[in-house]
């Protein structure tokens, strides 16, 4: 609870909320990609979402935006059930995320890229701004200098902001797609992937990142990560899926000792191979 | 030397209207990454409701205009959620064959109703001509490419700065990535047609009114295509360069070479531009990132 000292003067709406996917059903034609998938995400907490390959762990994830219409089950947004609620009305209630595979919009520079990701805040309709009036000048300096401030500078992205996306590094192109969903003013992160295919020295980088948007801004996250290693340093909680199931979730410690995470993983001695998948 | 001028500057009054359809094409082209084959039958349709407005029931022309305006634009809302709703998803290719089986319907429905006759419905902007010099410029051109240039010159600002163009640009770039960043990408495809369908009936009216009305006139917007390919599909500044560009090297072709090479010319260079510049003058160079 040390996080609440620390947070930059009480911004209530940007602190974490809760996060919960109860009961989560889906599959796809007659493959169920989740079975009863049910764990929880703490309020400001960081929670990562380990697995084999084709464990569903990008699954609950487009669940969780709303992309995938799960069968069965909730999704639970500081207490409020979100599952029906269409995927950008999503964005407004506070849920951000980024991709596993880049999604930038090409083209644009960083600033404009990230300046997007503030684009649900703004109030200012179609008449206001073809006259770009006071209110609408006003607004977009506010949504400037916030982002500017509380993202730019905190990501350390000042000295690109006006290059193209398009020619950036694929780690920096990864901490822009962080910056674009930071100016959202999340109060869920969902972050899918954010350290693949980076080096030792990026990943410790944006581990750092996104410890420090915890601690600062009080932010829940929830993770998908191969990354073991920054896993396991970063998460206060860790959810093992395999096979569409949950298979063992606990602090990071609980989660490495636990028979069936090491044998999802490592497989089990030959004689028992045939009852690993259930 | 004179009749240069003349030329060019008839030429490029023309190119204005070319240019609005150019950029009823564009619009949808960025928003939903289709090419629309039923642009030039949207067109038509608006220019048989405003005649039937304006003349079959007597009503004033500006509200004949309304009127075809709002028909078209419920049109195009229905097709967007009957039509491509359904569709999306699916390969381009399947769409664009939606698009064209929509022309087809509205073509055979335009000429079962109307017939193949033409006629010329009243003109919505005044006549006069404007005298410079010795050179005499018609009214309805001059009527025609200031209603364009207004119109067009809306759409470049309402794109470049208001919240609901960049929501569009976002949709059409990338429309899952739009959705998680808050946008209602149904909501800006719904609007993509609904513009591109008032910005068709505009141009349809403006050329029935100063060229006559027959079903003739959806093909005028297959002649457009030069100026799309031309300029970029993807760039409304390509289009409208582009659009000018044609309407210039067609009135030079007329005037110098006569009638028939209005038809070829914008072809050639088309293509000769295609040659060295595959994606138009302002298209996006797309390139494989491996």
């Amino acid at each position: 609870m040390q996080r609440i000292n620390n947070s930059n003067k009480g911004d209530s709406p940007t602190a974490g909320l809760s996060l919960a996917v109860q009961g989560v059903d889906l599959s796809f034609g007659g493959i169920r990609a989740l079975r009863q998938v049910s764990f929880a995400a703490p309020a400001g907490q960081i929670t990562a979402v380990i697995g084999p390959n084709g464990a569903g762990k990008t699954s609950v994830f487009n669940t969780i935006s709303g992309f995938y219409r799960p069968q069965a089950g909730r999704v639970l947004l500081g207490g409020d059930d979100i599952t029906d609620v269409p995927v950008h009305a999503r964005a407004s209630r506070g849920l951000a995320r980024t991709f596993q595979n880049i999604a930038l919009f090409r083209g644009l520079s960083v600033l404009e890229n990230i300046k997007l990701g503030g684009h649900h805040t703004m109030g200012t309709g179609i008449w206001s701004a073809m006259t770009y009036n006071r209110a609408a000048q006003r607004e977009e300096m506010a949504l400037r200098e916030e982002v500017e401030r509380r993202v730019i500078d905190f990501l350390e992205l000042d000295h690109i902001r006006h290059q193209s996306v398009d020619v950036l590094a694929y780690g920096l192109q990864k901490r822009v797609e962080l910056a674009r969903a930071l100016a959202m003013r999340p109060r869920v992160l969902m972050l899918d992937e954010p350290v693949a295919g980076m080096n030792r020295e990026e990943t410790e980088d944006m581990a750092r990142f996104i410890l420090d948007v915890q601690e600062e801004w009080g932010v829940t996250v929830l993770l998908v990560e191969h990354d073991m290693g920054m896993v396991m340093d970063i998460s206060s909680q860790v959810v093992v899926l395999n096979f569409g199931e949950i298979i063992a979730s606990g602090t990071p410690t609980e989660v490495r000792n636990h028979p069936l995470v090491i044998e999802a993983y490592l497989g089990v001695e030959s004689s028992e191979s045939a009852g690993a998948v259930a | 030397m004179s009749e240069f001028l003349e030329y060019s500057l008839l030429g490029l009054l023309s190119g204005g209207v070319t240019a609005l359809i150019a950029l009823a094409f564009v619009l949808i082209y960025k928003g939903t990454g289709v090419v629309n084959f039923a642009v030039g039958e949207f067109m038509m349709l608006g220019a048989y409701l405003y005649y039937a407005g304006a003349v079959s029931f007597g009503l004033a022309p500006w509200l004949a205009f309304l009127l075809s305006l709002f028909g078209i634009g419920l049109l195009a809302i229905v097709l967007e959620r009957a039509v491509l709703r359904p569709l999306s998803g699916q390969p381009v290719v399947a769409v664009m064959m939606a698009t064209i089986g929509m022309a087809s319907i509205i073509h055979g429905g335009v000429e079962a109703v109307w017939g193949g006759d033409t006629y010329s419905p009243p003109t919505l902007l005044p006549r006069t001509p404007l005298k410079m010099g010795d050179i005499l410029i018609p009214g309805t051109m001059l009527g025609n490419f200031t209603v364009a240039s207004i119109l067009i010159g809306a759409f470049l600002i309402f794109f470049r700065y208001s919240k609901t163009g960049i929501a569009m640009r976002a949709t059409a770039s990338d429309s899952v990535t739009a959705a998680t960043l808050g946008i209602d990408i149904n909501f800006a495809q719904r609007l993509t047609w609904l513009l591109s369908g008032l910005v068709g009936t505009v141009a349809g009216v403006l050329i029935a009114s100063s060229a006559g009305l027959s079903p003739l006139l959806a093909a005028a917007a297959l002649g457009v295509f030069a100026a799309i390919i031309l300029g970029g599909l993807d760039s409304i500044l390509g289009a409208i360069v582009a659009s000018l560009l044609i309407g210039w090297i067609e009135a030079l072709g007329a005037g110098y070479l006569g009638g028939k090479s209005r038809d070829v010319l914008p072809f050639v260079l088309v293509l000769a531009v295609l040659v060295f510049k595959p994606y138009g003058m302002f298209g996006t160079r797309t390139i494989e990132r491996l």
